[in-house]
């Protein structure tokens, strides 16, 4: 267990997610910080991540929804040894998120001291800017 | 229909180096495809059936069947499942030369990521979840990371028994004169070497090496007409897992498919197997991959590996004699084909001598490609001395 704490925020990079027509409202939506979720009408999946078939019933008769952008944390991992866009950085938090509405989704966790990681760790949304007109859902421990 | 006694893998080899500098991917497929099929006591010119994955350089079986000069192919496949693909790869031989597409199907792995290190190629942006999974920098090692975490809240697994895995590993490997890490470790070294991504420490982690393996499978007249002990593939089972929209569950692998699949058609339990090489990429997918064979109950593993079961040759599961990916040889990140080649040795009675289990009748060899983070693909080999 490390003791270092977590990079600010802001200092996490935002690489911009890959986006095709399939996926482009949920990525617009992310701009105006809102988290959207895809639902089957026909057997009333969640569906994650985002797709245009419902995996459970085999529909095509599916909708976006607005998620509450509240969870908890299913695992983390705090990272020492980044790639890519995150090669070279302090260690940071990679973890799976469980929504209120179910679906599990990868994400990093952000303000919080790794002192306080833990699975089951109330978290809620927010955003960090791609620069592309895209943002990264992230989460925050919940600060009520 | 079943592939039950229906091949035999005549031919094995593992390419003995573990950096391998001045040559080209393909060249070194060649070579261990001629070891192969030299221990098979075949030629080239007896192939007919190619397997490949996504190490092969090329247009998948086309360009490595052309430079290999292989000419009279009646079967051609380049399943790619990442590390498991070799041992689906057999089970597919198995079956088509059980239902007279071939004779003679040879499998190759090759690679040199030490040698010519390339930037770890970045999931296709193509791929329907790049967009949902990249920009938050998932790398191998935190993906499996994760799923450790996960197991440890559920189970009360501790790093201490994952270490024990690494530590059993290295005991086996300081008997293999070509093992990458040949010095045995303590589980105090695997704690205190340095976190990657926790809980998984470096030690935790396979080596990355140069290297490659070949295997020949062949039909039954086929075997009994060469000098070579073969081994007999009793059973096969495999299975990708998916989350498919529903939430991802980090705790177990395909290899609750796989197993049972491979276990039924071999007509065997898990309580038959003598040796298992089990898939080692990182500690963890040890840990989970034997509960989910059934080789200990669902979140017992840590117990049972602390235990010493995994020790060569008198645990109750001697696992990776050859030191495993965690210790030998992990050629181009992928351990499929090295966990069958090693499955071999011991049915053949040819392990190191000592870390070969005693009248080795039953082994399995199991392979998990992609990540147990995100989405994998198990593979399960059940194998038997010729006469099983």
């Amino acid at each position: 267990m490390t003791t270092q704490a977590s990079l600010p925020a802001q200092s996490l990079p935002a690489p911009a997610p890959a986006v095709n027509p399939e996926t482009r409202e949920f990525w617009d939506a992310t701009a105006q910080d809102r988290l959207l979720l895809r639902r089957c009408r026909d057997c009333d999946a969640v569906i994650w991540y985002p797709r245009a078939i419902c995996p459970e019933c085999a529909s095509l008769n599916t909708e976006w929804f607005p998620a509450a952008g509240r969870g908890r944390i299913y695992s983390y991992t705090v990272n020492h040894r980044g790639e890519g866009a995150y090669t070279g950085l302090p260690p940071f938090v990679l973890a799976y998120v469980e929504l209120d509405e179910g679906p599990r989704l990868m994400t990093n966790i952000v303000g919080a001291d790794n002192a306080e990681l833990a699975v089951g760790l109330p978290v809620e949304v927010v955003f960090h800017d791609t620069g592309d007109g895209a943002a990264l859902p992230r989460f925050q421990p919940m600060r009520d | 229909m079943t592939i039950r006694g229906a091949a035999f893998i005549a031919g094995a080899y593992e390419h003995p180096d573990r950096k391998i500098p001045g040559k080209s991917i393909a060249q070194v497929h060649a070579e261990v495809a001629l070891g192969a099929l030299a221990d098979a006591g075949l030629s080239v010119s007896d192939v007919d059936a190619y397997f490949c994955a996504g190490d092969a350089p090329g247009f998948g079986p086309i360009s490595m069947a052309d430079y290999l000069g292989l000419k009279r192919l009646t079967f051609a496949d380049s399943t790619e499942t990442g590390g498991s693909s070799y041992i689906a790869h057999v089970g597919h031989a198995a079956a088509a030369i059980a239902t007279g597409k071939c004779r003679v199907a040879l499998i190759t792995l090759a690679g040199l990521p030490r040698s010519q290190p390339v930037p770890r190629p970045s999931a296709s942006a193509q791929a329907p979840e790049a967009g949902f999974e990249q920009p938050f920098g998932p790398t191998t090692v935190s993906m499996y990371a994760l799923a450790a975490r996960r197991h440890m809240h559920e189970y009360g697994t501790t790093s201490a028994q994952l270490a024990a895995i690494k530590v059993a590993a290295s005991q086996h490997a300081q008997h293999n004169p070509n093992a990458m890490l040949p010095r045995a470790v303590t589980v105090e070294e695997v704690l205190e070497s340095p976190i990657i991504s926790d809980p998984l420490h470096r030690l935790d982690c396979c080596v990355v090496s140069d290297g490659g393996g070949a295997l020949v499978v062949v039909a039954p007249e086929v075997a009994a007409a060469l000098p070579r002990q073969a081994v007999k593939v009793l059973g096969h089972g495999e299975s990708p897992k998916v989350s498919a929209g529903g939430p991802i569950d980090l705790t177990y692998t395909g290899a609750v498919w796989s197993g049972p699949r491979a276990f039924e058609e071999a007509g065997i339990t898990p309580a038959n197997v003598d040796y298992a090489s089990i898939y080692d990429s990182f500690t963890i997918t040890v840990l989970q991959t034997i509960e989910d064979l059934g080789f200990c109950a669902k979140g017992k593993g840590g117990a049972f590996v602390a235990d010493g079961a995994l020790l060569a040759p008198h645990g109750a599961l001697p696992f990776n004699t050859d030191g495993g990916g965690l210790c030998n040889n992990h050629p181009v990140n992928r351990g499929g084909m090295t966990k069958v080649i090693e499955a071999v040795r011991q049915l053949r009675g040819e392990a190191n001598r000592a870390v070969q289990v005693p009248d080795c009748q039953i082994a399995l060899a199991h392979g998990n490609g992609g990540s147990l983070g995100t989405r994998s693909a198990a593979a399960t080999l059940i194998l038997g001395r010729e006469d099983a």
